[in-house]
């Protein structure tokens, strides 16, 4: 049998399978085997589609043969094809990862599970990413969402059930308000394809119902991806899940929400109807940079680096926002490789923070005195991916704000250029509590001499550090994918 | 014979790899000392074999890689940078010479991590130099800034943390606010930052955009210290000495003014700023320029730490550098770049002096100095020749500057130019010569407590008075770094 | 009995009706409660008002299901039925899920008040800070 034609399904039924295959097999090294090795072959697979729609262009598949409009479409274009290989790289380097984080963090008998939630949350990213129905989407992303849910609840402190309570109140509501939304649009259009959809909305554009939808899907959508001020759920989950957790959903959950908000709001609402009509781009304007300045300054405070880093996220998703309320290419452009290169960053980070609260016991700025002595290597690398959140030329952080700062001076908002780069001074502030705690201090004498971070963690770190430095230096294949990305989105329907 | 681009990958990988090996060899100083020894002579001889192929009107060039489409890391050798590496590359070989006396001789802590990041501190200096375009410089500007941070809070004391807190976060802070988004403008208007004679931005903006562009580039190269930004150059004075004489008298600040004039010369052009408006869009800055010489001409004048004194003049001199630039006339031009190599050799020498100083006498103020002169002879004997060289008096290269640099305030016409420069060396004389009149004609005051000394460990007076020596043979033999100069005008 | 303007008539539209109702009391039980179990109580009310939404339109009046024959010419859509039966079983696994999480949460904290779960939280988080 020829698979190749199957690789869309293949995508999302691989880690979906995995799921209740850990579950059946229970030995947790096996589970781990099953996970990994699905993870491994999802990211084949993304890089396979990657490569076909990079050379023949969309890929259509329909489930069962149903073809499109009526049965549900997996849709591979170049910006879920990007999306696609962010999530699956972020996978394959976090389960080799967990195996050994876990260990110190979740006890024994619940490993196989935590396995079966990784491999499910997988599923329901791909699922959303790849999927071209409306309906659809919402399944997935609530199968993502309930299996953070519980991955978070795995974290060893009790404060991590209270934020996954309230991560679970927060992203229900965000939910049910994007089925509302993709509701209203089934009513006005009678169809939950969404390229369809888009089509057939042409004839009803402008009417409530529409606005309606569009108001509920923004707002639902904005929670999930944690748009500021429906950021508070993050911090706290960032913090209290276990680092392998908090590694995987920094870097892939929220930029999946944006994914989803972009494909709505070009593919389905089309770009007219939401910036020309509606002052959509004033209003994200302001919430991105507020979100910019407010959560990086509260993140200058913390006292705990997971913390700190969490709110340096809600401040980075404001980057990923403001692109988006250019509306144009550039800034889309800028949306796009900013999804890709802070999913990398926060990765690397919170990876490299995994490995500090092995061997330290905690991540607060209190016991991490003295780290660059202690551990070096991890210490060099949390600050190479500071620099990249702060924007210095040969990380990939400086790609993005480069894109942005363009798009502010291809509008002629000289003032916006000034605050984007003003703003990096903000996270080069919280990078520099890191440094200074970490570089400046003397040591504490109470840590436990001799514990080492295993080589299992430390490979795929320094392997996920060492992509943000290749990303800044080589743009082929980031701003390459974001602009084609950009061009096919800007290009309204195909 | 190396192939001229490859020379040129070399001289930036010299320091590098010295820098690899010095730390390798940590745990046996003699060892690591050799090997920056070697390091040193290393880069210069590279750099001295590109000199003839510059000088034959050759531009090496090499592209690294292209980050996007007009933004490459590129490398590319001109009359200019190669002065300006000349004189990095050369002053390093005398001022390790130096640093091993002071650092053995005060006993030091780090001295592994002060020699690595030494030899780093001048690759990045070298990318500078041989940058092919502005991002280039950008990348290594910033590169310099973070691997001298280390050499600034040497002592790891509150003061010096404090000191580098200014340090770092005003060129940091400087250059990520004003250069960077004048960089994206740059390449947004031009789409590239490729330096080319006659600038790439001529008759692609009006006079006020041009002016305001000019403003985010000079407030934005904060190692320039263009008053309201000076700040960080006093602050540094926290580091070791050596560190004080060849970076914040020679490399940082020298890839400042180096970076200002490379800027106005192949970004916006001479003539394009010279023709756009009444007075040109680069007026306000000799104004700025002006007022920063005379203004901290005075504060150094009213210092009594003598490396404070010396860091406020250095202010005052990269203004001189600035204003000159910003004159726009052929002779301003290569006064401007003569200055570069003429105050290079002049203000190592009193840094060198200054911490020689300390090493023997343990003295930091100015009003301790009374007789030392007949103390240290040799040492004080440099100093009263590099101060010659300050203030613009034969026989030192600091008159042969200083000469370009009046007649070409003349040339413009710039009357206040020129009485900028009249004022601040009559107050460059007030504030030096009575250092010096102290050393020599003050009897020293009776302190039982002061324990007899004499000169500073050889290696030190050695390296002073190499330096000294130069100042002196640069006024007799300027021919190098004039040629050069010519050449970055008049290509 | 037609609301100005709109041409909406109130009985037609009272499912519409409902549906705000139940909507909005849901999000505001959520809001508005310290009680943990309360508060999903008012998430499964803001959640059962999306499955009316979805299953209101697809009814017509006399409408039968979806058989092929000459007797029956007016169908009920029954694709609304479908896609909610998906959401209620999402909604049941929500709802198990965040009751777990509230039985977990009991068993560390001794209490399903939220208020009184904060004010435990906050004296361990400022000894920290101390630390």
């Amino acid at each position: 049998m020829n698979l190749a034609p199957h690789l869309p399904a293949l995508q999302v039924v691989v880690p979906l399978l995995a799921a209740p295959l850990t579950v059946l097999l229970r030995r947790r090294s096996v589970a781990f085997a099953v996970a990994l090795a699905a993870s491994w072959v999802a990211l084949a697979i993304a890089v396979a589609l990657w490569l076909r729609v990079a050379e023949g262009g969309t890929i259509s598949y329909a489930i069962g043969n149903w073809p499109a409009p009526w049965g549900i479409e997996y849709r591979v274009d170049a910006l879920s094809a990007f999306v696609l290989v962010l999530v699956t790289g972020i996978a394959a380097l976090v389960l080799p990862y967990s195996r050994a984080s876990i260990e110190a963090e979740v006890p024994p008998q619940k490993h196989y599970l935590f396995y079966t939630m990784f491999a499910l949350c997988l599923a329901g990213l791909l699922g959303i990413t790849i999927t071209g129905d409306a309906f659809n989407t919402f399944v997935f992303l609530e199968i993502s969402s309930l299996s953070i849910y519980v991955l978070i609840a795995l974290g060893r402190d009790r404060r991590a059930l209270l934020a996954a309570y309230q991560y679970l109140i927060m992203g229900t509501i965000g939910a049910t308000f994007i089925v509302i939304g993709i509701g209203l649009l089934y009513l006005m259009t009678g169809t939950l394809n969404l390229a369809d959809m888009g089509r057939r909305l042409a004839a009803v554009q402008g009417t409530r119902p529409v606005l309606a939808a569009l108001a509920f899907l923004t707002v639902g959508l904005s929670l999930k991806l944690a748009l500021f001020p429906l950021h508070q759920w993050l911090p706290n989950a960032y913090a209290f899940a276990p680092s392998a957790v908090s590694a995987f959903i920094a870097a892939t959950a929220t930029k999946v929400a944006v994914y989803v908000l972009l494909r709505f709001y070009y593919s389905v609402f089309g770009e007219s109807a939401v910036f020309a009509r509606l002052p959509m781009q004033e209003a994200m304007l302001l919430l991105a940079l507020a979100g910019i300045f407010v959560a990086s300054t509260v993140a200058i405070f913390q006292t705990d680096l997971k913390r700190l880093f969490a709110y340096s996220s809600v401040g980075q998703i404001g980057y990923i926002i403001l692109g988006l309320s250019f509306d144009s290419t550039s800034g889309l452009t800028a949306t796009i490789v900013h999804l890709f290169n802070h999913g990398v960053t926060k990765g690397a980070i919170f990876l490299l923070l995994g490995g500090v609260a092995l061997v330290t016991g905690g991540t607060s700025l209190a016991r991490i005195q003295g780290l660059g002595k202690r551990m070096p290597l991890t210490s060099f690398g949390i600050v190479l991916c500071g620099l990249s959140l702060i924007g210095i030329p040969g990380t990939a952080g400086f790609v993005s704000k480069w894109y942005l700062i363009r798009a502010a001076f291809e509008k002629g908002q000289w003032w916006l250029a000034f605050l984007i780069v003003a703003s990096s001074l903000l996270a080069a502030a919280y990078v520099w509590r890191f440094v200074e705690a970490a570089y400046f201090r003397e040591p504490r004498k109470d840590l436990t001499e001799g514990a080492k971070v295993p080589r299992s963690m430390a490979i795929p770190s320094g392997l996920l550090v060492a992509t943000v430095v290749y990303f800044g230096l080589d743009t082929s294949f980031t701003v390459g994918s974001a602009a084609q990305a950009a061009a096919l989105l800007l290009g309204g329907l195909r | 014979m190396l192939a001229p681009d490859t020379t040129l990958l070399l001289a930036l990988a010299v320091p590098l790899a010295g820098a690899a090996l010095i730390a390798l060899a940590g745990r046996a100083p003699d060892l690591r000392e050799a090997i920056t020894g070697v390091t040193t002579l290393a880069l210069l001889g590279s750099v001295l074999t590109l000199l003839p192929v510059v000088s034959g009107g050759a531009r090496p060039a090499v592209t690294l890689l292209t980050l996007l489409p007009g933004l490459q890391v590129a490398f590319k050798l001109e009359p200019l940078g190669m002065l300006f590496a000349l004189i990095a590359s050369g002053l390093w070989v005398v001022n390790s010479l130096y640093s091993v006396g002071y650092m053995r001789g005060n006993n030091e802590a780090h001295q592994t991590r002060f020699y690595a990041c030494f030899a780093l501190s001048l690759a990045a200096t070298m990318g500078i130099a041989f940058a092919g375009n502005l991002f280039t410089l950008y990348i290594f500007y910033e590169l310099l800034t973070l691997v001298t941070y280390p050499l600034v809070i040497h002592h790891g004391t509150g003061p010096a943390r404090r000191g580098g807190n200014v340090y770092l976060g005003l060129l940091m802070g400087t250059s990520i606010v004003f250069l960077l988004p004048a960089l994206v403008f740059i390449w947004h208007v031009a789409g590239t930052t490729d330096f080319t004679v006659g600038g790439i931005l001529a008759g692609k903006l009006g006079h006020a955009e041009l002016a305001g562009l000019l403003a985010l580039c000079m407030f934005g190269i904060g190692k320039a210290a263009l008053m309201p930004f000076h700040r960080w150059l006093p602050a540094a004075m926290v580091a070791p000495t050596p560190v004080s004489a060849l970076l914040h008298a020679v490399a940082v600040v020298k890839a400042g003014v180096f970076s200002v004039v490379k800027v106005i010369v192949y970004i916006f052009g001479v003539d394009n700023l010279a023709a756009s408006g009444i007075g040109g869009a680069a007026d306000w800055l000799v104004v700025v320029a002006g007022f920063t010489i005379v203004a901290a001409s005075v504060v150094a004048l009213y210092s009594d730490n003598l490396k404070r004194r010396l860091a406020y003049s250095t202010v005052s001199q990269l203004a001189y550098i600035v204003m000159t630039t910003a004159l726009l006339v052929p002779l301003s031009l290569i006064g401007a770049v003569l200055h570069i190599a003429a105050h290079a050799v002049g203000k190592i020498t009193l840094f060198f002096a200054a911490g020689a100083i300390y090493t023997a006498a343990h003295k930091t103020e100015v009003s301790e100095l009374d007789g030392i002169g007949r103390r240290m002879p040799w040492t004080m004997g440099a100093f009263a020749i590099a101060t010659l060289s300050m203030i613009g008096l034969p026989p030192a290269v600091g008159f042969v500057s200083k000469w370009y640099m009046l007649s070409g305030a003349m040339a413009a016409q710039h009357w206040l130019a020129v009485a900028v420069i009249v004022v601040s060396t009559l107050l460059n004389a007030g504030y030096f010569l009575p250092i010096v009149y102290r050393a020599f004609f003050v009897a020293p005051r009776d302190a039982p407590h002061d324990p007899a000394h004499g000169e500073a460990p050889l290696p030190m007076v050695l390296a002073l008075g190499a330096t000294s020596a130069a100042t002196v043979l640069l006024f007799f033999l300027p021919d190098v770094p004039l040629a050069l100069a010519r050449q970055t005008i008049a290509p | 009995m037609t609301l100005a303007g709109t041409g909406m008539t109130l009985g037609g539209h009272f499912t519409y009706f409902i549906t705000l109702f139940l909507m909005i009391a849901g999000l505001f039980i959520v809001i508005a409660r310290g009680n943990l179990i309360k508060k999903l109580v008012g998430l499964s009310i803001f959640q059962t008002s999306v499955y009316l939404l979805y299953i209101a339109p697809g009814k017509l009046v006399g409408g039968t299901a979806p058989i092929l024959s000459d007797a029956f010419t007016v169908y009920s859509n029954p694709l609304p039925h479908v896609l909610i039966l998906t959401a209620i079983v999402v909604g049941v696994a929500t709802l198990a899920l965040g009751l777990a999480l509230v039985v977990r949460i009991r068993e560390a904290y001794g209490s399903i008040e939220e208020d009184e779960i904060l004010s435990l939280d906050a004296a361990p988080s400022r000894a920290e800070q101390q630390e």
